[in-house]
């Protein structure tokens, strides 16, 4: 089994060069200031250090760029307060409360606590914690970061909630295997700068890498996943997010989502808008634009695309064969193509052109002819808006067809967009379409 | 053969910008208005309200804005249960779904004419003792206190009784006997008194509602009284709205 690029990228970047000020405070905007939440009366000193008010907004704008809330909030409940259950086939997680409440979160807590939970994946009491929790990713962060971030969090209203514990299946649930996985797997280690790079670059590699986490999706083989299949569990396949039904295209290729061939400001606006004229996010990435990402300063958006541009061309993943256009494989397209005029063509062209920032193309859309197909059925049975932001507040939407069209009529307008206006890619089948029905989460 | 023709055909488009060439692709209508960015909703609930192949899609045209946008957050939230609306929502700002909720509100459309009655006397009297009346020692307040004295709600939180599918508000009435996830935020006073009512009482009102025929102009009234209100927590969802 292949060790995780992470652990490759780390032992590469470890000791090189003096790290430029990385953790130097982005411009905190205004908004984000405000945003800050009121200081508690009674619970704090009533005298505060001056920068405290500053350090605690620019860990609230940290812990956006994280995206903890987003994990530790559950489903309309009380925010920070943890109960998101996070499935995977390890087991469901169920995330902790992370306010400083002192029985049920983490009021008890010192910053060298946090910062060991951060740097260490480890809890106040010393237990290893879950990968589940992004830590070998935070591992990056710095310490000046990680302390902000908990000053932050020290300043929310605390909220007493306890959480059901996680259930973790057998054999996962065994401690010993977690320290194993986490003495070959995991070397913290915060990010070393490339000191050949821009200050730019650097900045953005040290967002898309630490805080960001944006490797716990995007990577081929996650170090969770690849471990834990020596073990006899199963295995992901690519980048299948874990416990759903959504892939989580390579950014380190053309044929995915590798960014190498568009414009830095493509980039940003799809980042921090959610739409873009070549693509538009949904599911997931939708989540962490309308929760994080939309949230950084333009300085730290436009440095998180300057990396994500230059990263390099991984070996592509081997695609599903393009079927020879027989008279049977054009006669399903024939009837693929009757669907697609019927209910389609209205928002997505006739040529499959969409409306730039509106309905996204889907000639020439690596999302549409990617491997697996699994993204695409499941845009067209559930349908979806991209988040709505700051910079694209009433987004426009796709209707869900899973109560309209069968499951086979999903598979042939399927097959067809992915093989019209010159995009070649393999047929969807009828048990394709099935299977993400039945997973559908 | 054929690839020469179709590079006649690009010559002869780019030479004369003629429209209506096979090549040139029609260029997609998408007007910056409410309809257009509501398309994912009215597959289901178009100008009829609709039996789906996996529920009944109610109608929400007219209905009082501050009723709708509630739902819609319900649905987000996980506090009302049905899944591909759940999906759609899911990343949506509370003040796109008030946008929603204002353009729904307005948007007039005629009802459908009313269900045969197919109630007993027996039943239509229980039904109409509930709706005038109400019943004092299990503290249901008549029907017409809150939905209106012509039952076409009160704005901007209640919701009109006329008009609506018998079927639909069976299923209502059984989810919040049921408790559970329905509904369970914002308007207790409704579940509430949906809990008190039998299975029979509920059949009765749901059968003997849709039978009768929308009155001709279909504004939702004002004004809620103040024991109401508090009831139904008005106060604080009034908060939420701009
Ligand atoms: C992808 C989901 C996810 C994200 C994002 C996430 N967490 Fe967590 N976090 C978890 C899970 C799951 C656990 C529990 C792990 C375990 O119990 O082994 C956890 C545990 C923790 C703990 C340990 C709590 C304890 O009682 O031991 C802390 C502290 C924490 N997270 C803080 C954060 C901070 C700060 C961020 C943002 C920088 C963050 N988390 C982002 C999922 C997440
Ligand atoms: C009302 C307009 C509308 C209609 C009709 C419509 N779509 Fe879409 N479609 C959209 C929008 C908007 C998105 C972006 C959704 C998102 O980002 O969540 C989208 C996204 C998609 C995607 C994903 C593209 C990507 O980049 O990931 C596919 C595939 C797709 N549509 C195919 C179809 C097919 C096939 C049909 C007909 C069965 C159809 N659409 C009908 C508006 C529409
Ligand atoms: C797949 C079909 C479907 C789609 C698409 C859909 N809905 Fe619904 N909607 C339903 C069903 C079914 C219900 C009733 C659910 C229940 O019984 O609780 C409902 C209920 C509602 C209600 C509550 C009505 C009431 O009287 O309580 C509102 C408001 C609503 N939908 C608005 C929307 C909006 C706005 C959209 C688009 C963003 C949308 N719906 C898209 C099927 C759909
Ligand atoms: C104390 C005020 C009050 C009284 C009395 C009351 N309701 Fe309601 N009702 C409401 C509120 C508020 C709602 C909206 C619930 C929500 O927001 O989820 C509602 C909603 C409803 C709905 C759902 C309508 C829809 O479009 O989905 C039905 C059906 C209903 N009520 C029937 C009745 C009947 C029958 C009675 C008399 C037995 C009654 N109500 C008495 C306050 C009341």
């Amino acid at each position: 089994m292949k060790p995780s690029l992470f652990i490759v990228v780390s032992f590469l970047l470890t000791g090189l060069g003096v790290p430029p000020d990385l953790s130097s405070a982005p411009a905190v905007q205004e908004k984000a200031v405000s945003a800050a939440p009121a200081p508690q009366t009674g619970a704090k000193p009533v005298a505060k250090a001056a920068g405290a008010g500053l350090l605690e907004a620019r860990g609230a704008y940290l812990a956006r760029a994280g995206n903890c809330m987003g994990c530790h909030t559950a489903q309309g409940g009380r925010p920070y307060a943890g109960g998101r259950s996070l499935s995977t086939p390890f087991g469901t997680f169920v995330t902790p409360n992370i306010t400083p409440d002192k029985t049920t979160g983490i009021g008890r807590w010192s910053a060298d606590d946090f910062w060991k939970a951060m740097h260490e994946g480890k809890s106040r009491d010393g237990r290893p914690l879950y990968p589940a929790f992004p830590y070998t990713e935070y591992t990056k962060v710095t310490r000046q970061d990680s302390d902000a971030i908990f000053s932050h969090l020290q300043a929310l209203p605390p909220v007493t909630q306890n959480n059901p514990p996680s259930r973790i299946k057998a054999p996962y649930n065994l401690q010993p295997l977690l320290s194993l996985w986490r003495t070959v797997y995991f070397k913290p280690g915060v990010y070393q700068a490339e000191p050949a790079k821009s200050a730019e670059w650097n900045r953005g590699a040290y967002l898309v890498q630490g805080l960001g986490h944006c490797s716990a999706c995007h990577e081929e083989r996650n170090p969770l996943t690849g471990t834990w299949s020596i073990e006899g569990g199963e295995t992901l396949e690519g980048g299948q997010i874990m416990g759903s039904n959504w892939y989580a295209p390579a950014l380190t290729s053309s044929l995915e989502a590798g960014l190498t061939e568009w414009p830095v400001e493509e980039i940003v606006q799809l980042l921090t808008t959610g739409v873009s004229p070549r693509a538009t996010t949904s599911g997931p990435m939708a989540e962490v634009v309308r929760h994080s990402l939309q949230h950084l300063t333009k300085e730290d958006a436009r440095a998180m695309a300057v990396y994500l541009k230059s990263l390099p061309e991984s070996k592509p993943r081997p695609k599903a064969n393009a079927p020879a256009l027989t008279e049977q494989v054009r006669g399903w397209l024939q009837q693929g193509a009757d669907i697609y005029k019927q209910h389609c063509q209205d928002c997505h062209g006739d040529l499959g052109q969409g409306v730039p920032g509106i309905y996204p193309p889907l000639a020439g859309n690596r999302s549409v002819t990617m491997t697996p197909p699994v993204n695409v059925i499941r845009s067209v049975l559930n349908g979806g808006y991209p988040p709505s932001t700051a910079g694209n507040q009433r987004p426009y939407g796709m209707p869900p067809f899973a109560q309209v069209l069968h499951d086979g009529e999903v598979a042939l307008v399927l097959s067809y967009v992915r093989n019209a206006w010159g995009n070649r890619a393999s047929l969807v089948t009828t048990a394709q379409v099935d299977r993400s029905r039945e997973g559908m989460h | 053969m054929t690839r020469l023709f179709v590079a006649a055909l690009i010559y002869v488009a780019g030479l004369a910008s003629a429209p209506g060439v096979a090549i040139a692709a029609n260029s997609v209508d998408a007007p910056d208005t409410m309809a257009e960015r509501m398309k994912p909703c009215t597959i289901c609930h178009g100008r009829d309200e609709k039996t789906g192949r996996d529920a009944y899609y109610p109608r929400i045209a007219g209905k009082p804005e501050g009723y709708l946008f509630n739902q819609l957050r319900n649905f987000r939230d996980g506090r009302r249960y049905y899944r591909p609306m759940a999906l759609l929502l899911e990343n949506l700002s509370d003040q796109y779904l008030r946008d929603m909720a204002h353009y729904f509100s307005t948007l007039k459309q005629p009802y459908p004419p009313p269900e045969p009655m197919a109630s007993t006397p027996e039943e239509i009297k229980l039904a109409r003792k509930l709706i005038d009346v109400g019943d004092a020692a299990r503290k249901i307040p008549p029907c017409r206190e809150c939905h209106g004295r012509e039952l076409m709600g009160t704005q901007p939180f209640i919701p009109g009784l006329l008009g609506l599918p018998r079927a639909y508000m069976i299923a209502q009435f059984g989810a919040w006997r049921s408790g559970g996830l329905m509904r369970r935020q914002s308007m207790d006073c409704m579940s509430e008194i949906a809990k008190e009512l039998t299975v029979k009482e509920a059949n009765a009102v749901a059968a003997w509602l849709a039978a009768q025929p929308v009155p001709a102009h279909t504004g939702s009234g004002v004004g809620l009284s103040a024991e109401m209100s508090r009831r139904c927590n008005i106060a604080q969802l009034e908060e939420a709205l701009p």
